[in-house]
């Protein structure tokens, strides 16, 4: 694990003992990670260990109890501009009337400005960036009508439009087809040909191997992270899935507890 | 007789001298409470797709105390002031907001989930309202106040002061939401995403909130704050079954507001024993329940139909398809290229045979076919026309290549999935058509391909279900 990215360009993410607690149970402890420049990034580890909340507290959505996340060596808001963010696609009702290219469109509306309208060129980006996820033929579609892998696609094309450096995608492979796997995975590649960093939240531990340069093996703390040969071991998978880490578990029982 | 005609004459008068907007002051409170419905049909759009509908109705009846409050501290400090519509709006506004924010205070820091913390605010301000109007009911000018058409509204009441708050009002509401119509739009789509690019969640829900708060205390003394909500929900309501595109949703939404509450008042103002606040609410209603039946992109009417079509292409297409099988084996193979088809009777019962239709089922297809000119009845059975055979022998083709398609591409591209077999030529280039064919006569020497999935009878029996 190097603390600096490649051509001395500052870290494209660098955690550094984050803490997050719901209600005052824990559910990450003091997490540190230094991802490294132009990689593919797997973030795994089972069910409730934290993997969402921690890709949201990085973007500042989810408050921390202690630490600190820095992008490209500055916080997240000075920033934001970098960082491309592709959510759970369960997390909004898809019955929303508006089509796959109004969609990606959203990803460009900062960069719209308040107040302004989505102008024909904004509408051109949008456009490009459905046809690299390979879903030109369905940018006037209603979004409720797309299947669940075409929806994952929009999402993805709207990470895209916004052109960052570092994307952060969670779940992007949960309930898609085998076509739309293909086409995330050929993205996800093309991204790292020209230097982008991609951090994934992964479910598949099969397609670990194959997919990503770089594993973190997340289960409230850092169980391990580094490149996949080293890291992603059936010990550490252990470690990271066997036994519920019994101790911590107790600790954040107590901590819930209101205090005498 | 003649007196039902000088009735009706006389009716007649009253309409055109309504709808001609012959009175000033018809005219101010039709102008003014067209622009109240259109702003409550523009803001009622982004509130109806934030799943924020209920905060209307609680902000609408928390504002019951302060109107209370507001007369009660006026009549103390000005004796005869407390009608003022300034002061009761302005009290309006405090409770309303006051309301508004406890269900935010309750959803922050209890465990209290949203519906509940709505119906306990609701619940508290509209309780407190009651009792305190029962104090102002009491004192010696709160009988004649006239405070109950804050509750049931009265268009009538309005004077053109209040109309010209009204209509600024909803002008300024209406400007607001097309301005910031992409961020509105986004908070409501995926307020996360928002919040990830630098969007203040937050803010942007207290405007939204604010808007509706607007609205709602304008659209008091119309309609009443029993039914102000029915002014933001049933537009953008209605207007959702007639289109998938929010922009258009948000426009018929503001028509069908604006329309709601112009005809509403001038029917009240025909029919002065009318409330004006209810004939609205009926007159929305009305489009509610067009909308819902012809709505063009998921109203019921258009929805069946489209049903209907569907499984009858189906049927017809399975029909044809069990008469080219029927006959495939007996002819062989260059049969369609002899156009041998048309020529033989297929026997009634094995062509039934073929398929497990149920006998009703099987009429209607059959009958339907007939109709169209693709089968002719004879005594001995059914027999193809030519266009009859023509399509017989395309649909057997378009399934088995489909079948063939499906079986050997295993992943199928999504893309392709929801197509039917019958587009097959058009999804696929003339390479990939070219590979199937020559597949299909591989396997083609007229022993059935078997289906690679048994046409169960279930599935048909739900096909069926609509014609019994």
């Amino acid at each position: 694990m190097s603390n600096v990215g490649t051509n001395n360009l500052p870290c494209p993410l660098a955690i550094d003992d984050v803490t997050v607690a719901y209600h005052r149970r824990p559910v990450l402890w003091n997490i540190d990670y230094q991802a490294p420049a132009g990689k593919l990034i797997a973030i795994v580890g089972p069910n409730g260990s934290g993997k969402t909340t921690l890709i949201k507290t990085m973007l500042d959505l989810v408050p921390r109890a202690a630490g600190e996340v820095l992008f490209f060596g500055e916080p997240y808001h000075a920033q934001r501009h970098r960082v491309g963010y592709v959510p759970q696609r369960t997390s909004v009702d898809w019955d929303f009337p508006v089509c796959a290219l109004d969609v990606v469109a959203m990803g460009l509306y900062r960069k719209i400005g308040w107040f302004k309208p989505v102008m024909r060129s904004h509408r051109e980006l949008a456009a490009r960036a459905l046809d690299r996820v390979g879903m030109s033929d369905f940018s006037s579609r209603q979004i409720s009508q797309l299947s669940g892998g075409q929806q994952q696609r929009v999402f993805l094309a709207r990470a895209l439009a916004q052109e960052a450096d570092l994307y952060l995608m969670d779940e992007p492979f949960a309930g898609v087809d085998a076509s739309t796997e293909r086409a995330i995975v050929d993205i996800l590649r093309q991204l790292r040909e020209v230097g982008k960093t991609v951090i994934v939240v992964h479910h598949d531990l099969q397609t670990v191997h194959e997919y990503f340069d770089e594993v973190v093996l997340l289960n409230m703390r850092l169980i391990a992270a580094g490149p996949t040969a080293e890291v992603f071991t059936p010990d550490n998978l252990r470690k990271t899935y066997g036994g519920k880490l019994a101790l911590l578990d107790q600790l954040g029982e107590k901590m819930a507890l209101p205090r005498p | 007789m003649t007196s039902l005609l000088a009735a009706a004459d006389s009716l007649l008068d009253l309409i055109v001298r309504a709808v001609s907007l012959r009175d000033y002051n018809t005219r101010v409170v039709i102008g003014g409470t067209t622009l109240l419905g259109i702003a409550g049909g523009v803001v009622g759009t982004f509130l109806v797709l934030r799943k924020r509908a209920l905060a209307a109705d609680v902000v609408s009846h928390a504002a019951l105390p302060g109107i209370a409050v507001a007369f009660l501290l006026a009549e103390r400090l000005h004796p005869g002031s407390g009608r003022s519509t300034g002061w009761l709006l302005t009290g309006a506004l405090i409770s309303g907001l006051l309301g508004m924010a406890m269900t935010m205070v309750i959803r922050r820091w209890t465990r209290i989930k949203d519906d509940a913390a709505l119906a306990i605010v609701l619940g508290l301000f509209f309780g407190l309202g009651m009792a305190l109007f029962t104090v102002v009911q009491r004192t010696k000018t709160g009988n004649a106040a006239g405070l109950q058409h804050f509750i049931f509204g009265k268009a009538a009441t309005l004077v053109a002061s209040d109309v010209w708050l009204i209509a600024s009002v909803s002008a300024t509401v209406t400007v607001i939401c097309i301005a910031m119509f992409k961020e509105l739009a986004l908070l409501c789509f995926d307020e996360e995403f928002a919040a990830a690019r630098g969007f203040r969640v937050m803010w942007l829900d207290s405007l939204l909130t604010l808007l509706a708060v607007g609205v709602t205390l304008i659209g008091l003394q119309t309609v009443g704050l029993l039914l102000v909500v029915a002014l933001l929900l049933i537009p953008p309501t209605a207007a959702r079954f007639w289109t998938n595109d929010l922009r258009l949703m948000t426009l018929l939404s503001a028509l069908i507001g604006g329309l709601s509450c112009g005809i509403g008042v001038i029917l009240s103002a025909t029919f002065s024993k009318l409330a004006a606040g209810a004939v609205i609410v009926l007159t929305g209603t009305s489009f509610f329940v067009v909308s819902l039946t012809f709505g063009a992109a998921r109203g019921w009417l258009p929805r069946w139909r489209s049903q209907r079509e569907f499984e009858r292409r189906i049927g017809r297409s399975d029909l044809l398809r069990a008469c080219f099988e029927y006959l495939e084996p007996l002819l062989g193979p260059s049969a369609p290229m002899r156009g041998e088809l048309s020529k033989h009777v297929i026997p009634a019962d094995r062509l039934r045979d073929m398929r497990p239709w149920p006998p009703a089922r099987f009429d209607t297809l059959t009958r339907s076919a007939e109709s169209t000119g693709l089968m002719v009845h004879e005594s001995a059975g059914w027999r193809l026309t030519a266009a009859g055979a023509d399509e017989a022998q395309q649909a057997t083709r378009q399934h088995r290549l489909w079948e063939i398609y499906l079986l050997t591409e295993t992943d199928l591209d999504p893309r392709l999935a929801d197509r039917g077999a019958d587009g097959i030529e058009h999804l696929l280039d003339p390479q990939q058509l070219a590979h199937l064919e020559s597949q299909l006569a591989e396997s083609a020497t007229f022993s059935l391909p078997p289906s690679p999935h048994p046409i169960s009878g279930a599935a048909l029996t739900r096909w069926n279900q609509p014609d019994d």
